[in-house]
């Protein structure tokens, strides 16, 4: 991979804080003043940015109609990827991207289109990489099959294994010289 | 044979393992497939961004086929992008469109202006939503639309030398040579 790598859309990005030193001089008596007038600054500084998270939770004041239409909006946008932040869903992402796509599927909803219908549209647009549950095709069968492949390969193995076990272990089972050591 | 049936499987194992990392070096795991390619482009109705007042559509576009590179002033790697673009666009043989993409109008200008414009013609899609329909998630991404207006070929990430003397000309070439 070179550095040419594909942007993510977000444009505006916001800085994060920059890198605050303060003077702690605890044994100078003369610099109390200055110090208490720091970590007073600090306080408001954390109080800021707690301020700014809580800000970045309520992203989407979308309009619902209902509390019933605010949780489907929920449901169906955490079933959905975020193209940008790959490892996020849609409902929990920050990206501009994600945002404009949040915004499309209430216009969707808004529309009257079923839940069906509007992961139809953004499969369209963005193939079937959008859903988090990926549909069974031709192309994901060995990724929903897989598994039990597997389970069933380990299955003959651990049978095969036992059967030839309880064959060898048979005879000295039966033997009458059992010395009881085995148990 | 049965002791050895562990070691096959590891083996096994191994090689789905080898195989996934060369997979994912060999591709870019990020990319997306467009599931456009071959299908009509969306139909779009876009300011100039040197002219708001007029719009460039579909429509309008219809007849011969031409390149939307979607950019953006804010985008890192549409710089690297760029000069690529500015040293190649001339010689595509088909009319680059610009994509400006959720830009503010004066950034792409002031962008355009120092580094140099390579385009036939730049729109401004302010707001993204006709982006959208374009399946566009990024920039820089390149579309390639035929003369009926469907999307033949998309590179997501910047155009290298590479990608367009083995992919883009190739796509160009395939269509200049159906259209007559």
């Amino acid at each position: 991979m070179t550095s040419m790598q594909h942007a993510p859309s977000s444009p505006r990005r916001t800085p994060g804080p920059s890198a605050f030193a303060c003077p702690s001089i605890p044994w100078a008596p003369a610099f109390a003043g200055a110090t208490k007038m720091c970590i007073s600054l600090l306080v408001v500084l954390a109080l800021a940015l707690i301020a700014n998270s809580a800000l970045a939770q309520a992203i989407d004041p979308l309009p619902f109609r209902d509390h019933a239409e605010e949780l489907r909006f929920q449901h169906l946008t955490s079933e959905l990827r975020c193209l940008v932040c790959q490892d996020e869903n849609l409902a929990d992402s920050n990206a501009d991207f994600a945002r404009d796509i949040r915004h499309k599927v209430f216009e969707l909803m808004q529309q009257g289109k079923n839940d069906a219908q509007i992961k139809q549209y953004l499969v369209d647009r963005y193939s079937d990489f959008v859903l988090y549950d990926p549909p069974v095709n031709h192309r994901t069968w060995l990724l929903w099959f897989g598994p039990l492949l597997i389970l069933i390969a380990g299955g003959i193995v651990v049978v095969n294994t036992i059967r030839k076990r309880s064959r060898i272990a048979a005879p000295i089972a039966s033997a009458p010289t059992d010395n009881g050591d085995d148990w | 044979m049965s002791r050895l049936l562990p070691f096959f499987a590891f083996v096994l194992l191994a090689a789905l393992l080898g195989f996934g990392i060369w997979w994912n070096s060999a591709h870019d795991p990020t990319a997306v497939p467009s599931p456009l390619i071959n299908k009509p482009a969306p139909a779009f109705a876009l300011p100039m961004l040197n002219e708001p007042a007029k719009t460039v559509s579909k429509d309008s576009m219809l007849g011969k086929p031409y390149l939307v590179n979607v950019f953006a002033s804010w985008c890192f790697a549409c710089g690297e992008e760029h000069p690529v673009l500015m040293a190649e666009s001339k010689n595509f043989g088909v009319p680059v469109i610009g994509y400006d993409y959720k830009d503010d109008p004066n950034d792409a200008k002031a962008w355009l202006a120092q580094h140099g414009d390579p385009y036939d013609m730049v729109i401004a899609d302010t707001s993204g939503h006709t982006a959208i329909d374009f399946g566009v998630y990024g920039a820089p991404e390149t579309f390639l639309i035929d003369g009926k207006g469907v999307i033949r070929y998309k590179r997501i990430g910047p155009l290298t030398p590479d990608v367009i003397a083995q992919q883009l000309k190739p796509a160009i070439a395939a269509l200049q040579k159906e259209a007559p």
